[in-house]
């Protein structure tokens, strides 16, 4: 038997840590272990996090810079590329860390600071508010007067298990996730289990699927399981389109091999010898990320035929989503893999029966598989204790918005929406007071400071008309104008609408010819008009009932939300903008009127001659004024002031 | 460009309709955008129609039938964008260009896009112009990216 020194990585980790199965490990292979995660160094290691939101921040300019200074200073270090950890404003985040030092982690590390940043660190002469904090890891020295990053505010009510290993180690490796344990449930899962007892562990979990509609997971599998049919299907939906959120791209990115193994034991229970990961293809990095990681995963024999020697073959294909909004639903999301038009179908028969190719197909989310493996792990009783009665486990969400963190946050179910505002993200970064919470983006809803006392669970957000699965979690303050997002919405929603069902392609399109009434200047202000444009409101509620009611898929079913939301809470706003024609947020442009400053304005007679319109009277070198019921508020006149003595309300 | 698609082509299976979705982004991704040679031949490589093709390559966003110009700007238009002002800075950017979202210059300088979501919402607003982004961009930022592509093209 060879020591597990001299063994390769590959073969160690496979034989000594993956086939182990109590885990305990005698010490030389302990020490290898703690070698490969990192934990016993003897040159220093620097990380870059490099997920999308990293590099387009600039980690690859500091990636560069910190290339350039290991050169330079011709230092003795490895340099990693990891996920991001989660606080996206504090990106690009730089960590460093030295042998016998805890691992120290600067934020907002751009390209010129690099230098500086590696120089404190290696001289030990740290300048505090450059630092994020510190990991803490036993048998290290700690960094005096730095925070744990674990006990951040951001970071100290989140319960991490998918993201756990979230910019610690390299999503690019993976004898990293197999040095953390990774691969074992499906070890175990293959030869330890029947389909049949993976499918019954997942039912017991409760596990429900994260992509909006809460399905038991383990139920959906079952259905699949007793199917009878010579070919099944396993897609793992990755096509967030949902503008706002990003957790999908998060967990990606952050660790892939995770919901590469959640894939395959999901493939396994449910008896498909195929499956699909069907990936949106703005996400360029999570694409080559999940490439890579799937090359790997082959090479290593954990895709292909004859899995651990257990008869079971699987092959993974990576597909690129075109760009259509719609195919998040799962029945359009199979119409798109067959190639057609993502267009949904009437459910039943649902695919778990009859889907792809006409074979039984299971769909799940990312987030729902990358939950798989620990359950797997540590039995479906462990994952029951986290969360609460009805919803287990925890939610991954993107937090986005004008609060004073953001980036994606993991927590146990039974938080309050407050919680996660407050606490987690920080409050409003301008000190403004909170306007609204908007959850589940276009098929969201709004939610209002006094409903956020409710706790994050299916059921409980189901009351006040919220779908949780969809994790964009975007913070509103006192400048946002609901009517305009009202509107951007409508205006995404309609423009992704499939076309098939008329409530939803005619529907929205006269909504958004509504809301676009209510926010433009009208052309004459008689009384009959105004009364017109009330009417219109009202309509607008029957409308929205009426899509509501006779949609086919989520998409059209939901695409109303945002509007009757925000017609329950911010109906004076509404009412603002159709008879004050005023827009208290300064953001529907058409509905601004314009004053002049008199103390700046110098008569300098450009804007006079600039406007369309002729409202705008004054002799040189005296303060113009603008003749209101003349203006247009085409703003012509605010753009070309050179004074800033023009302003409006 | 003819040898683009006769390189793509026989990676796929003739008999199999799903791989037109793959076959389109692939040439797309090579050519950078789809020709009217290219969607006849993959319709007579894969026994479809062409106009069943042109059906499927409309419905998704990330199909394009134009050649994309030297500059290709592309503004995120997601809701955190949106929060911070995308809308104004796209109708600036129109403005400036000369070209509407989804067109071409007709010297092909420049084209205009607006994308979904780019998932970095943090950095809003977020502008991409071929494979430089540009975070948290401001009108002084706007201003400075516009004149630099406009001088970089004359």
């Amino acid at each position: 038997m060879p020591s597990p020194t001299t063994l390769p990585a590959k073969e160690f980790l496979i034989e000594k840590v993956l086939k182990s199965y109590s885990g305990i490990f005698d010490k030389s292979t302990a020490d290898r272990l703690a070698d490969l995660r990192r934990e016993k160094i003897v040159r220093p290691v620097i990380y870059v996090g490099m997920g999308s939101c990293g590099l387009i921040a600039g980690a690859a300019q500091t990636y560069a810079a910190v290339e350039r200074h290991i050169l330079e200073n011709k230092l003795e270090v490895d340099l990693v590329r990891v996920g991001c950890n989660g606080l996206c404003s504090a990106e690009p985040v730089l960590d460093v860390q030295l042998p016998g030092k805890a691992r120290i982690s600067f934020r907002n590390a751009t390209e010129e600071k690099v230098e500086d940043l590696l120089n404190s660190a290696f001289h030990r002469t740290l300048i505090e508010d450059t630092v994020l904090g510190q990991y803490k890891v036993s048998g290290h020295e700690d960094w005096p007067n730095i925070p744990y990053v674990d006990q951040l505010p951001f970071f100290a009510r989140q319960h991490r298990n998918i993201l756990r290993h979230a910019g610690i180690f390299s999503p690019y490796s993976i004898d990293d996730y197999l040095a953390r344990g990774g691969y074992k449930s499906l070890y175990k899962t293959v030869l330890n289990y029947t389909a049949d007892k993976a499918c019954e562990i997942i039912e017991l979990s409760e596990l429900r699927g994260r992509g909006g509609g809460g399905y038991p997971t383990g139920r959906k599998w079952r259905i699949a399981f007793n199917m009878g049919s010579d070919q099944k299907y396993l897609v793992c939906n990755a096509d967030e389109s949902d503008p706002g959120a990003f957790m999908d791209r998060a967990i990606i990115e952050a660790d892939p091999h995770r919901v590469i193994e959640g894939v395959i034991i999901a493939a396994y229970a449910i008896g498909a010898n195929n499956a699909y990961i069907y990936v949106r293809s703005d996400y360029e990095q999570s694409l080559k990320i999940l490439e890579n990681a799937l090359l790997q995963a082959r090479e290593y024999g954990f895709i292909g035929e004859n899995i651990f020697g257990s008869g079971f073959n699987l092959n993974i294909l990576l597909r690129q989503g075109a760009g259509a909004f719609v195919c998040g639903e799962e029945t359009a999301l199979i119409a798109s893999l067959e190639g057609r038009r993502g267009v949904p179908q009437a459910k039943p028969p649902y695919p778990a029966e009859k889907g792809l190719f006409g074979h039984p197909t299971i769909v799940n989310n990312v987030e729902t598989l990358a939950n798989v493996p620990a359950i797997m792990e540590n039995g479906p009783q462990w994952f029951k204790t986290i969360g609460t009665k009805e919803s287990k486990g925890t939610k991954v969400f993107s937090i986005a918005g004008k609060s004073l963190h953001t980036g994606f946050i993991e927590i146990p179910m039974g938080i309050t929406i407050n919680e996660i505002v407050t606490e987690i993200a920080g409050g409003i970064k301008s000190g403004k007071a909170l306007k609204a919470v908007q959850i589940g983006g276009p098929s969201g809803v709004f939610i209002y400071p006094s409903e956020t006392g409710t706790e994050i669970g299916f059921e409980s957000l189901k009351e006040i008309g919220a779908p949780v699965g969809l994790g964009g979690f975007i913070i509103l303050d006192e400048e946002t104008c609901m009517v305009s997002l009202s509107k951007y919405f409508l205006n995404f929603l309609q423009k992704e609408s499939c076309g098939k069902c008329i409530p939803c392609r005619e529907g929205t399109k006269r909504m958004l010819e509504i809301l676009e009434g209510i926010t433009r200047r009208p052309k004459e202000e008689s009384s009959h008009e105004t009364l017109e444009r009330f009417k219109g409101v009202v309509q607008l509620e029957n409308l929205a009932e009426v899509i509501r009611d006779t949609s086919l898929c989520g998409l059209g079913q939901n695409a109303s939300n945002p509007v009757l939301s925000s017609l329950k809470w911010f109906r004076d706003e509404y009412e603002e903008h159709i008879f004050d024609r005023k827009c208290r947020a300064g953001v529907c442009h058409d509905l601004r009127t314009f004053f002049i400053d008199v103390d700046l304005c110098n008569g300098c007679n450009v804007c006079q001659k600039r406007c369309p319109e002729n409202a705008i009277i004054g002799s040189l070198k005296m303060p113009h004024f603008i003749v209101e019921s003349k203006c247009t508020g085409c703003g012509i006149c605010f753009e070309s002031c050179k004074f800033s003595a023009i302003y409006f309300k | 460009m003819e040898e683009i698609v006769e390189k793509i082509l026989p990676r796929y299976t003739p008999e199999k309709k799903d791989g037109l979705i793959p076959i389109l982004q692939e040439v797309q991704k090579e050519q950078g955008y789809l020709t009217e040679e290219a969607v006849e031949k993959i319709g007579k490589y894969l026994n479809l129609p062409v106009n069943k093709i042109y059906g499927v390559a409309a419905f998704y966003d990330q199909f394009r039938f134009r050649r994309a110009g030297h500059f290709h700007v592309q503004i995120c238009h997601g809701t955190t964008c949106h929060l911070f002002g995308a809308s104004t800075y796209l109708n600036e950017i129109e403005k400036q260009l000369k070209i509407k979202a989804g067109s071409t210059s007709r010297d092909r300088r420049f084209s205009l896009e607006i994308v979904n979501c780019l998932g970095a919402c943090n950095q809003a607003p977020v502008l991409k112009v071929n494979d430089t982004y540009y975070p948290m961009v401001t009108p002084d930022d706007l201003t400075r990216i516009i004149r630099t592509i406009k001088e970089k093209t004359e």
